[in-house]
């Protein structure tokens, strides 16, 4: 049985603009690969302009908190710059002309067992194949896995997909479930939890029955509640098992720890196809999208690529984002490229537009009621609309994870999270300043 | 660039918002008065209309001409200034001279509402402020009361009660309205179509009402005053005076009550006990509306009550 979570919003979904949409394999004439493809130290490039690279060969790798990032097409490398990146600011990037053919590097071995293999030997695999949560954060996987040793009696598997627009994982699950539940056993047998929970929102009762017809009872399928922010990891931690990760913690404080279902798949690619993390679903979509799909797409696609494989646009873009509508980063231009994190690219349309007349707090309290992390969303904007610290850090304002409840049922319209994210900034400035004294 | 000359929006998330607004929640609470407002109607003739229509298009044109002269962004368009004025009026009774109505919604609208910083920001409700203001003419606004329907003067049934005697009226009038009162506030029926309205709209919850009403009811149960039986004095206590209209409307006033649900259920017996007090002790015969002002000033008291606990910690304050 399903529990909740505190809050939560219904939006609306805009799933059915794709979820009909099988992935396909997108091949772009060349790919721009940036160097930050996760939460952690930056890669350093380990080829140089003018040299030949292919499928899966390592191109960069870094120390520390780190993935190593892959060639995710086979070819010339034609520039070492900086480009756009999701974030807004510029990153240094590989860019690879593709030849078109995708020839596989040689080092890329099939594997038929994992029997035998220890922990360790899989967690280096892992790592080598540069593989980051592929939910949102980015956070190396190989981190998350290795920390979790001996901590962890619950793995939770994520197939939530509570954001709008978003059918990446939803296809995901219903075309090659088995990669999926081939990752979750690696975990299992890395971890080894006592319990193991695949969880779903129930809008999505293809991929349901589809990974229940593939399971073979190393998982408990838990069907979840349709609302906002399922998938958000604190909350499906509270959802499934009633445990709430403490303030600043991470999930193994409450012995759980958390994987995409495209991050499972990709570990499988990694541990028996001996691929690294080179492709993954993106879904393009918005109204302004002419034909709404699910691509296949090697890191560092171009967003330009992606919105003229779907067809270009139909109307004006009004706005675009990577990601779903609740906290999809608006983005510039369509010169940016994908990272491993990217699960979506969204246009709206002018006739998305969302216009308010007076942005006064008229304290309804409805933010109050939605906020997920029990926060004063009300308070903690006042607070900072008079730029007062000690009241921020009193109503804990560095435990909102900036799910955007808040502001999605805000009647006045109130850009709560943006507030809440200059907020942040200046109490983390604040105490990086106190920290240094 | 394959597509130059986007013209894109860059905003913080998030990128889609609720439907709902302002306006739509202030509409909402117009809706929510109209049955009240034909209960008037019905009871004491157009000129309720009349007297509702002046006060909303005041408020309305107060609000314009402050917004506009002190160059503030303008806020007409929200609603809010009609549901005050509605409100302004439902607490008068229906003879009151026009002058003394306008002069109502001037200080409700620029007093309360404006100077405190307008919509969201006035520490007090709006039209009960008015209300307490436009007591300075006793004698028009509570020297006078006409019966329902038939026009001759009446006592109220609040008066009874502060006697400790039972009113004439039977319950069922009291339900359907036909007494001497404010002509917003003596249909309980209407205030209740209203409010069910308004809790199926998800406008208010029923925590503040409930709260209010359920400790008038224990309280007036435990102590009935002139030896009358419980259950007739806690249900004359309930249905009589502006306890309806106070609770459903007034107390739920979001800017002037608690925004966390501890905050809002001890703010509604907070009003409770204020009116039964008022009402036995007072020299006044009603005590909602002077209860629900009290009340109002010690919202921020009520807010830091009721702030939810930290996620992921014990009650101890130690991470779970």
């Amino acid at each position: 049985m399903a529990h909740s979570f505190f809050g939560g919003v219904h939006p609306k979904g805009y799933k059915e603009l794709t979820r009909e949409a099988p992935i396909q394999p997108l091949e772009p004439k060349i790919v721009s690969i940036a160097m930050s493809q996760h939460i952690g130290a930056p890669c350093q490039p380990l080829v140089s302009v003018g040299e030949r690279v292919l499928v899966g060969q390592k191109i960069a790798d870094g120390q520390g908190l780190c993935a190593p990032i892959h060639a995710s097409v086979s070819g010339t490398v034609v520039a070492i710059e900086k480009r756009y990146y999701p974030s807004g600011w510029l990153m240094p990037s590989i860019v690879i002309e593709s030849d078109g053919r995708n020839t596989l590097h040689p080092g890329i071995q099939k594997r038929t067992s994992i029997e035998g293999l220890t922990a360790e030997e899989l967690i280096a695999i892992i790592r080598e194949a540069g593989i980051t949560g592929m939910g949102g954060a980015g956070f190396p996987t190989s981190v998350k896995l290795s920390s979790g040793l001996g901590k962890v009696d619950t793995v939770l598997i994520n197939g939530a997909e509570c954001e709008p627009y978003i059918t990446s994982d939803d296809r995901l699950m219903r075309e090659t479930p088995e990669r999926i539940i081939g990752g979750i056993r690696v975990v299992q047998q890395i971890l080894k939890p006592k319990r193991t929970v695949i969880g779903v929102e129930k809008n999505k009762p293809e991929a349901i029955e589809s990974m229940r017809k593939a399971l073979k009872k190393e998982a408990e399928l838990l069907p979840l509640k349709v609302r906002y922010p399922q998938g958000a990891e604190k909350q499906l931690i509270q959802a499934v098992t009633k445990r709430r990760v403490p303030p600043g913690g991470l999930p193994a404080a409450v012995g759980c720890a958390v994987f995409n279902v495209a991050t499972c798949a990709a570990i499988y690619d990694a541990v028996f196809d001996g691929m690294p993390l080179v492709r993954r679903a993106v879904t393009v979509t918005g109204k302004a999208i002419k034909n709404p799909s699910n691509f296949s797409a090697p890191i560092g696609t171009l967003f330009e690529d992606l919105v003229e494989a779907a067809g270009g646009f139909v109307s004006d873009p009004y706005k675009i984002f990577v990601g779903g509508p609740m906290m999809g980063i608006a983005q510039h231009t369509l010169e940016t490229s994908t990272i491993k994190g990217n699960n979506a690219l969204t246009c709206l349309s002018v006739a998305d537009k969302h216009e308010v007349d007076n942005p006064h707090c008229i304290r309804c309290g409805k933010c109050v009621d939605v906020c997920p992390m029990r926060l004063m969303p009300t308070m903690l904007y006042k607070a900072q609309t008079k730029g007062d610290l000690e009241q921020l850090e009193k109503g804990n304002l560095l435990d909102c994870i900036e799910c955007g409840s808040c502001a999605y049922t805000c009647p006045a319209g109130i850009e709560l999270v943006h507030s809440f994210r200059t907020g942040k900034k200046l109490l983390r400035d604040a105490q990086a300043k106190e920290a240094k004294k | 660039m394959k597509y130059p000359n986007l013209n894109l929006t860059l905003s913080s998330s998030p990128h889609s918002h609720s439907k709902n607004s302002t306006a739509v929640i202030m509409r909402d609470v117009c809706i929510a008065l109209i049955p009240a407002l034909i209960a008037a109607i019905w009871l004491f003739g157009p000129r309720a209309l009349t007297m509702t229509v002046v006060s909303s298009a005041s408020c309305v044109v107060f609000e314009w001409a402050y917004r506009n002269l002190m160059k503030k962004d303008q806020t007409v368009s929200d609603w809010s200034a009609v549901v005050t004025g509605m409100l302004v009026a439902f607490v008068c009774p229906v003879n009151l001279p026009m002058w003394t109505l306008v002069l109502g919604d001037f200080f409700a609208i620029v007093v309360v509402k404006q100077l405190f910083g307008g919509i969201g920001m006035n520490i007090v409700n709006p039209a009960l402020a008015a209300r307490a203001f436009m007591f300075s003419w006793p004698s028009l606004m509570s020297g006078n009361w006409i019966s329902p329907l038939d026009g001759t003067t009446c006592a109220t049934p609040m008066a009874a009660l502060s006697e400790g005697t039972l009113p004439a009226e039977s319950l069922l009038d009291l339900f359907l309205g036909k007494v001497g009162g404010s002509f917003g506030e003596v249909s309980a029926l209407a205030l209740i179509l209203g409010g069910a309205y308004l809790l199926v709209r998800k406008v208010i919850s029923a925590r503040i009402p409930l709260a209010y009403l359920l400790t008038v009811a224990v309280l007036a149960f435990c102590f009935p005053v002139g030896g009358n039986a419980r259950l007739d004095w806690m249900l004359y206590q309930l249905l009589s005076g502006g306890l309806m209209l106070g609770a459903i409307f007034m107390a739920t006033d979001y800017t002037t009550s608690p925004v966390t649900h501890g905050g809002q259920i001890v703010f509604g017996i907070g009003c409770g006990v204020l009116t039964i007090a008022l009402r036995y002790f007072g020299s006044y015969v009603e005590g909602v509306s002077y209860a629900i002002l009290i009340m109002n000033c010690c919202v921020g008291f009520f807010d830091k009550i009721g702030i939810p606990k930290r996620f992921g910690l014990k009650k101890g304050g130690e991470a779970k």
